[in-house]
C-alpha cells in the first residue's frame, strides 16, 4: 500500500474539460500569432508555454502532459516560420517535466508558480538552444538580456494567469 | 511490475513523442517544408484571426472616428481662431505699411526742406466736440511747439496749434467753421480767404465775380496771415458759382483732413520753396467761370 502510495504521484490532482483544455491551448497559440501584430512588445509572451506548464504542474498527469505540450507545439511550429518539431520538442519536455514535478511541490502558491515559470521559461528556452544548434546545426544563443527580461515578463503573467486558469477546474 | 510500468509507460512514451518529432525534423531538413501540417493549422486558425482581426479593425475605426472627429472640430476651432489671428494681424500690418508710407511722405518731405525747423507729430486723439474739427498730437511746448504754429502735411496746409500743452497740442483744422487761412489763386495770384464750413470742403471767400477762376486752379496760402507761410498748397477749386457779392468757392484740401495720422508742425514762418513735383504748382484748368 504504502509502495503503491509512493509511486502513484501521476494520479491527476485537478481535473479539467477536455474542451477547455485544448480550447485554452488553441486560444493561445491563437493569440500569440495575433497580438504581435498590433503590439510587438507582445513577441516576448509566450503563451503556449504558459498554458503548457499551467496544465502540466496543476493535471501532475505526465502522459497527458507530454501531449499536450507536444499538441500545442506543434500547432506552434504550424504558425510560426521555424521548422514542424521545434517547439514540438521543447513543449513535451516541458509537458512531462512540470507533470513530473507538479506532484511534488505547491504549485498553487503566486511565489511558487512565479519561480517554477521562471525556471520552466529557461529551461524550454535551453531545449530550444539544444534543437538549433544539435539537430538543425543553426547558431542559437543561450541567453541574453532580453531573454531574461521575457522570463520575467512571463513569470509575471503567469501569476496573473494562472488564477484565471483554475476557474476551468472542473468541481470535485 | 505493475508499477514499473506505471513509472516506465510515461518515459516510453515521451520518448516516442520526442523521436518522431526528431524524425520529422530530419525529413524537412532533407526534404523540404512539411505542407500538409502547416495548410492544415492556417486552415483552422485563419478564420479565428481575420474575425479577430477584423473586431479589431472595426473597434479601432470608431474608436479614430471618434476621436478624429472630436480633433477635427477641436483642429476646426483652432483653426478659425488662428484665421481670426491671421486676419487682425494682416490688417495690422496692412496698417503699419500704409504708416511706414506715410512716414517715409514725411520723411522725404522734411530731407526736401532740411533748412525749415519742423517737429513730426503722430495724432493721438480728436476733439470731444461734433461740431469742432479738431486734433490731439503727441508733441507740445517741450517740442518747441507754440500757439498759432502752422500745422502741415507733404501734400499740404492741415490747420494750425490751437493750444500748446506741455506734451501735447490741440490742432485747429481748416475745415473747422472757426478756421480761416490767408490764400490766394495760383494762376491768379487773387488774394482771398479761405474759411472752414465745418465739412470736408472749404470755402474761398472774397473772390470777385469778375474774377476768372478755373475748377481744379491751385489755392495757396498767401502769408497774410501771420500764420502761414507763403505758397503752402491749401486745395483745389472744387466748383466755382456766382455769388453777391463775391464767388461762391468751394475748396477741396490739398492734406487728407480725414485721414490725418502724422503732421508737420512749422516752428517758424519761414518760407517753404516751393518743389516741381510737389502739389504747389497749379493744376491745369478745368472750366473758368
Amino acid at each position: 500500500m504504502e509502495l503503491r502510495a509512493q509511486f502513484e504521484q501521476h494520479i491527476e490532482v485537478h481535473k479539467y474539460p477536455w474542451p477547455a483544455v485544448w480550447g485554452t491551448a488553441f486560444l493561445a497559440v491563437l493569440v500569440r500569432a495575433f497580438l504581435p501584430v498590433y503590439f510587438p512588445n507582445a513577441a516576448l509572451l509566450e503563451l503556449p508555454l504558459l498554458v503548457t506548464l499551467y496544465f502540466a504542474l496543476s493535471r501532475r498527469n505526465p502522459g497527458a502532459g507530454l501531449l499536450l505540450g507536444m499538441g500545442i507545439g506543434l500547432l506552434q511550429d504550424s504558425v510560426s516560420p521555424v521548422p514542424i518539431g521545434y517547439y514540438g520538442i521543447a513543449k513535451t519536455l516541458v509537458g512531462y517535466a512540470g507533470s513530473s514535478i507538479g506532484g511534488r511541490l505547491d504549485v498553487d502558491h503566486p511565489i511558487s508558480r512565479f519561480l517554477m515559470t521562471f525556471a520552466f521559461f529557461h529551461f524550454h528556452q535551453g531545449v530550444l538552444v539544444l534543437i538549433k544548434r544539435v539537430l538543425l546545426a543553426q547558431p542559437e544563443a543561450l541567453f541574453s538580456t532580453r531573454l531574461l527580461l521575457a522570463s520575467l515578463v512571463n513569470a509575471g503573467i503567469a501569476v496573473a494567469l494562472f488564477p484565471l486558469l483554475d476557474k476551468l477546474r472542473k468541481a470535485s | 511490475m505493475r508499477v514499473i510500468q506505471t513509472v516506465q509507460r510515461p518515459l516510453i512514451l515521451l520518448a516516442t513523442v520526442v523521436l518522431a518529432q526528431v524524425l520529422l525534423l530530419a525529413v524537412q531538413i532533407k526534404r523540404g517544408d512539411v505542407r500538409l501540417i502547416r495548410s492544415w493549422a492556417v486552415w483552422v486558425l485563419t478564420p479565428f484571426q481575420r474575425a479577430g482581426i477584423s473586431a479589431i479593425d472595426g473597434i479601432g475605426t470608431a474608436w479614430n472616428s471618434y476621436v478624429s472627429l472630436r480633433s477635427t472640430r477641436q483642429e476646426n476651432e483652432k483653426l478659425r481662431k488662428e484665421l481670426a489671428d491671421l486676419k487682425l494681424r494682416t490688417a495690422h500690418l496692412e496698417s503699419r505699411a500704409a504708416e511706414a508710407d506715410r512716414l517715409g511722405g514725411l520723411l522725404a518731405f522734411r530731407e526736401a526742406n532740411a533748412e525749415v525747423p519742423m517737429v513730426a507729430a503722430r495724432v493721438i486723439g480728436a476733439g470731444a466736440s461734433e461740431s469742432s474739427r479738431t486734433l490731439y498730437i503727441d508733441r507740445g511746448e517741450s517740442d518747441g511747439i507754440h500757439k498759432n504754429m502752422a500745422v502741415i502735411t507733404p501734400e499740404g496746409v492741415a490747420g494750425k496749434v490751437l493750444e500748446a500743452f506741455s506734451k501735447s497740442s490741440l490742432i485747429l483744422l481748416i475745415s473747422d467753421k472757426d478756421s480761416g487761412a490767408g490764400a490766394l489763386l495760383a494762376n491768379s495770384r487773387t488774394f482771398g480767404i479761405v474759411r472752414g464750413t465745418g465739412e470736408p470742403t472749404v470755402e474761398l471767400r472774397n473772390v470777385v465775380n469778375d474774377q476768372d477762376v478755373a475748377i481744379g486752379e491751385m489755392v495757396l496760402t498767401s502769408g497774410l496771415d501771420q500764420i502761414f507761410p507763403k505758397d503752402l498748397p491749401l486745395g483745389t477749386v472744387a466748383s466755382v458759382e456766382k455769388g453777391n457779392p463775391f464767388k461762391l468757392i468751394r475748396v477741396k484740401p490739398a492734406a487728407r483732413l480725414d485721414r490725418l495720422e502724422e503732421v508737420l508742425v512749422l516752428l517758424t514762418r519761414q518760407e517753404i520753396p516751393a518743389k516741381q513735383e510737389s502739389g504747389a504748382t497749379a493744376a491745369a484748368p478745368e472750366k473758368k467761370q
